[in-house]
């Protein structure tokens, strides 16, 4: 058996090709992306190398309003702590605290998850239509008429119209973590906390809140590195138009490489993107460590 | 877990039914609206597949369909390259999760069971993965393909759709084959079988379960993917379902009915998929999450 277990050559033979293939993939490209974006290339001609000036023009004289789309995702990434986490928990609270079909409810939330992005994107941008948009339409019909609008092609309403869509789509995603951590506390606590006369709201305040904190943890590095990395829903619905009000800084960096061809000055967005996630994570997790130990 | 979590909280709710008195009304009309909320859309959706422009322009883009064109289906099906997407997205998604399955079990097994030294390192290097945005790796992946000339090929989606499923895949399988007692093994090997036996025939169907969570989690990424997808491949013979029907509905003087049963045709996979494995599935989602 031991012997069997050493056998250097499955042992090779079974890990080798993920190693390969995740190296090959994953970690070189990195490497590379770090590489292209001292450069100024595009993509055919010979490159030069420009040091660290392109991460100079991601912020100091700034053109190309890269820095209003790192703004852009910073406010998605607010109301999604702000608005779409606490909808989410409220739910989970709801739900783990035990509601007559529990399952039905927790399946039917799950399902804006696991639909795809286009046809999520498809199905705002039918409601937010002009013409025949179920927005507008609701809208007439309760006489509000005047505040009908072309939601998406407004360049005052496109961002936060985007935003609701992208809030919608990841709620039940966030309850789902939640819920599974409201349920692994143990019925005992509760039991205790009745017999000292607690109400069901102290208790979600004082007992759950408190003991989800692990889960809540990642639930926020979720939200905040989610809307950083935000790309798919905003490229289906306006591609960052109009005139650029919707653009996040994974829409620039996508036009910036495809459409501009400027491959150096597009990697050290996706750097800077990377970056931007670490960061966040670790910031994030040094926070709730601390409130823990208070 | 999730089934015996359900059981538990009723039995909980059962024994404190008497002092447990939400002012029940307003919170299943609470939860109602939600649920109207994240489902509406779906019928909506459903509803505007079988309508023709003339319908939706008039005003009734949001109810009943006067008529049922079940002829937008036949239409999308056959007159536009629908079906060969839909071949396309069955192909690269088929491919993506058989080859991940192979490397993932084998990676796996060689972590928990087998004796090497390395094998932290490598799971720990593996796990690096589920940090990495897929951003980082665009660019340098479509240089590389380029040169190659693998752009517009199948293998230019199956490759980074496998490579992407590997972290979260070895990660659920370690954790369920860590759990799994080592005795069977042991007898069967007294009885004298190789390790490719060993693995293949008394392993891996203890690890089904795991398999199959693994499963749908990168059916669910490769399906819906669209970055890759966009930008790999241009030739329109070769593209999946997400991008085709994106560009479908991106021309001018699309006919909406035709195009609302494409999006109904590149859903109803996921959630046939989702209603069969829905606890599995919510169980993978929390199991990727507390690694996170």
């Amino acid at each position: 058996m031991e012997k069997l277990l050493k056998d250097k050559k499955a042992i090779f033979l079974f890990t080798f090709p993920t190693f390969l293939l995740f190296t090959v993939i994953v970690v070189l490209p990195i490497f590379f992306s770090i590489h292209y974006s001292t450069l100024q290339w595009d993509g055919f001609s010979k490159s030069v190398f420009v040091g660290l000036s392109n991460y100079r023009s991601l912020f100091v004289d700034n053109t190309d309003g890269f820095v209003q789309s790192v703004v852009n995702s910073l406010v998605l990434a607010l109301i999604s702590v702000g608005i779409q986490l606490p909808i989410s928990l409220l739910l989970a609270l709801i739900l783990a605290r035990g509601v007559r079909g529990e399952r039905f409810f927790r399946t039917v939330y799950f399902i804006p998850v696991i639909i795809s992005t286009v046809v999520i994107g498809q199905l705002w941008m039918k409601i937010y239509n002009a013409d025949y948009g179920m927005l507008n339409i609701v809208l007439r019909a309760l006489g509000l008429g005047k505040y009908a609008n072309a939601w998406l092609a407004d360049t005052r309403t496109a961002l936060a119209s985007v935003f609701i869509a992208m809030l919608w789509q990841y709620i039940g995603y966030h309850m789902l973590l939640m819920y599974a951590g409201a349920k692994s506390i143990s019925p005992d606590i509760y039991e205790a906390a009745r017999i000292d006369g607690a109400s069901e709201t102290q208790m979600a305040f004082r007992i759950t809140i408190p003991l989800m904190k692990p889960i809540l943890c990642v639930c926020v590095i979720f939200a905040v590195t989610g809307s950083f990395k935000a790309f798919d829903l905003i490229y289906v619905m306006t591609g960052g138009g109009p005139l650029h009000a919707t653009e996040v800084p994974t829409t620039l960096m996508y036009t910036t490489i495809f459409s501009r061809y400027q491959y150096g000055y597009g990697s050290a967005m996706a750097i800077f993107i990377i970056a931007e996630c670490l960061v966040c994570t670790v910031v994030i997790q040094k926070l709730f460590n601390r409130n823990a130990e208070d | 877990m999730i089934r015996e979590m359900g059981q538990e909280s009723s039995r909980r709710y059962n024994r404190t039914k008497k002092r447990f008195r939400w002012p029940s009304f307003f919170l299943y009309l609470f939860l109602g609206i939600v649920t109207v909320i994240q489902v509406y859309p779906l019928i909506w959706l459903f509803l505007f597949s079988f309508k023709d422009n003339n319908e939706i322009y008039s005003g009734n883009a949001m109810g009943i369909p006067h008529i049922w064109r079940i002829s937008n289906y036949y239409t999308v099906m056959t007159g536009g390259n629908v079906g060969v997407y839909f071949g396309n997205s069955v192909i690269v998604t088929g491919i993506t999760i058989a080859v991940s399955t192979i490397l993932i079990t084998t990676s796996a097994y060689a972590i928990v069971r087998m004796h090497w030294k390395a094998k932290n390192i490598f799971l720990n290097y593996i796990l690096l993965g589920m940090m990495v945005p897929i951003h980082a790796t665009l660019l340098p992946m479509f240089i590389v393909l380029r040169n190659l000339n693998l752009l517009n090929s199948y293998l230019s989606l199956i490759l980074p759709y496998v490579v992407f499923a590997l972290p979260m895949g070895v990660f659920i399988m370690v954790g369920f084959m860590k759990n799994i007692p080592r005795e069977l093994e042991e007898s069967a090997c007294l009885d004298g079988c190789n390790i490719y036996q060993m693995f293949w025939r008394i392993a891996l169907p203890l690890v089904r379960p795991a398999i199959a969570t693994v499963a749908i989690f990168t059916f669910l990424s490769s399906w819906n993917e669209l970055m890759f997808a966009n930008t790999f491949i241009s030739n329109d013979s070769l593209k999946t379902l997400t991008v085709g029907i994106m560009a479908l509905s991106g021309q001018q003087g699309t006919a909406w009915g035709p195009i609302g049963a494409g999006l109904v045709i590149a859903t109803v996979p996921t959630l046939l998929i989702y209603f069969i494995f829905s606890d599995q599935l919510q169980k993978s989602v929390i199991a990727g999450a507390i690694k996170g």
